[in-house]
């Protein structure tokens, strides 16, 4: 389960001061918004967004991991390998469904990422050259979307909220699944403890970005809280992120790559080194080592899959024909 | 591709003697496949012994912008509850 805190969203409306106020009333109520209710256009385009990007980064980031389920060391490794990319395929599903609601078709959406328009989530575009990547997916990628998603079960959005609490309940496996991957290799040989620590070098700082820009610098990230989408800023949510993560490290004997990272007794949270933004943004705009490989796979999926799209609605087609028929 | 596969919604009994509930969508060109879709997605942990599929445009329901008149809590006949009506206390539970 992947989310990242959300890439350009616009948050503007066009709506009488009235009309914003009644609706307003009604998220400071805690009610909950659905699909047919009145609501202003900024906020459906919003979530619209929000939970596009956020279906995509499920779909591709099936590819990471997709790339060692024939490679995976026993049985019981690649058991539980696919069956977490079965469910990351199964919670892009829910979250289309979710969008689909707000009046956009799966299709539509599908054409937005193909043709590069819809963001998915900057992690995806890493590659996973090792096994170790794979425990690092679960551990440090499923992990920070959990603290992203957690929160998103409460969001004023009915259909999106639902959607978050099904995914929140299959995913907790897969943070174990990957931790006790990490785990066995860092206790494992010396080539397999390096194997672990290299692996942890290469996801860390992807990983803090996944939470989006500081607090400063994420320009509509004010009305998303206003409007419940969001619960907390992306800054709280990367630091309770490190606050968790760290610790594990330390358990099993992995050092993070970060020489400023510090325990801040004053703060009851770790201090940690910047952020490299110049690199986040790269990868967001399509230069990230993976970024043409991972859109060209799915188009190819996409393309590869039209024929048996097409035969479907052609045979059911012909039976509702024969029914009719027969009537 | 034109065409767009239709939607369905999955209804779910999680076991004998509870009521079907609404467990999400999927999208199937017909009944066979949306069953089987329906089974893939919701159903991999145990949640449920029977599963329903209805084509979403086949679900009719009230215009939102008519709730208020049409489904109006009717907090004034509080006829309809039980603790409208006075039995004296030597009757027993009633």
């Amino acid at each position: 389960m992947y989310s990242q805190g959300l890439i350009g969203a616009d948050g503007k409306t066009a709506e009488d001061e009235a009309f914003i106020a009644r609706f307003q009333k009604r998220i400071d109520a805690e009610e909950k918004i659905e699909p047919n209710d009145p609501m202003p256009e900024g906020y459906r385009k919003t979530l619209v967004r929000q939970i596009g990007q956020h279906a995509h980064s499920e779909i591709v980031g099936m590819l990471p991991e997709g790339n060692w389920i024939t490679r995976a060391p026993t049985l019981r490794r690649k058991a539980a390998l696919l069956a977490k990319v079965q469910d990351e395929g199964g919670h892009g599903l829910y979250l289309y469904s979710a969008a689909e609601t707000l009046g956009v078709s799966r299709e539509q959406m599908t054409e937005e990422l193909l043709s590069g328009k819809a963001k998915y989530s900057s992690i995806f575009n890493y590659p996973t050259p090792t096994w170790a990547d794979i425990g690092m997916i679960g551990w440090l990628v499923d992990g920070a979307a959990i603290m992203n998603q957690i929160p998103l079960c409460r969001c004023s959005y009915g259909p999106y909220s639902r959607a978050m609490i099904r995914v929140c309940k299959e995913e907790s496996f897969h943070q174990r699944q990957g931790y006790e991957i990490v785990m066995t290799l860092a206790q494992g040989t010396p080539e397999q403890r390096r194997m672990a620590q290299e692996s942890l070098d290469r996801w860390w700082w992807p990983s803090l970005m996944m939470f989006g820009p500081h607090d400063g610098d994420s320009v509509n990230s004010d009305q998303s809280m206003k409007w419940k989408i969001k619960r907390f800023t992306n800054d709280e949510l990367r630091q309770k992120f490190v606050d968790a993560t760290v610790p594990q490290a330390e358990r099993i004997g992995l050092k993070m790559p970060d020489p400023d990272l510090k325990w801040n007794e004053e703060k009851q949270g770790y201090d940690f080194g910047p952020i490299n933004w110049d690199e986040f943004w790269k990868v967001v705009k399509g230069g990230g080592p993976m970024n043409r490989e991972r859109i060209a796979a799915r188009r190819k999926a996409w393309e590869d899959g039209a024929w048996v799209r097409e035969a479907a609605l052609a045979h059911a087609e012909k039976r509702k024909m024969a029914r009719l028929a027969a009537e | 591709m034109n065409k767009e596969t239709p939607v369905w919604e999955v209804f779910i009994r999680p076991r004998t003697g509870l009521a079907h509930k609404h467990a999400g969508s999927v999208h199937a060109a017909d009944e066979v496949m949306a069953l089987q879709a329906a089974r893939d997605v919701y159903t991999r942990r145990g949640e449920g012994q029977s599963v329903w599929v209805v084509r979403s445009a086949d679900i009719v329901a009230f215009d939102p912008a008519d709730k208020d008149e049409l489904l109006e809590p009717s907090a004034d006949k509080i006829y309809r509850h039980p603790s409208f009506y006075n039995i004296p206390d030597d009757v027993g539970h009633m």
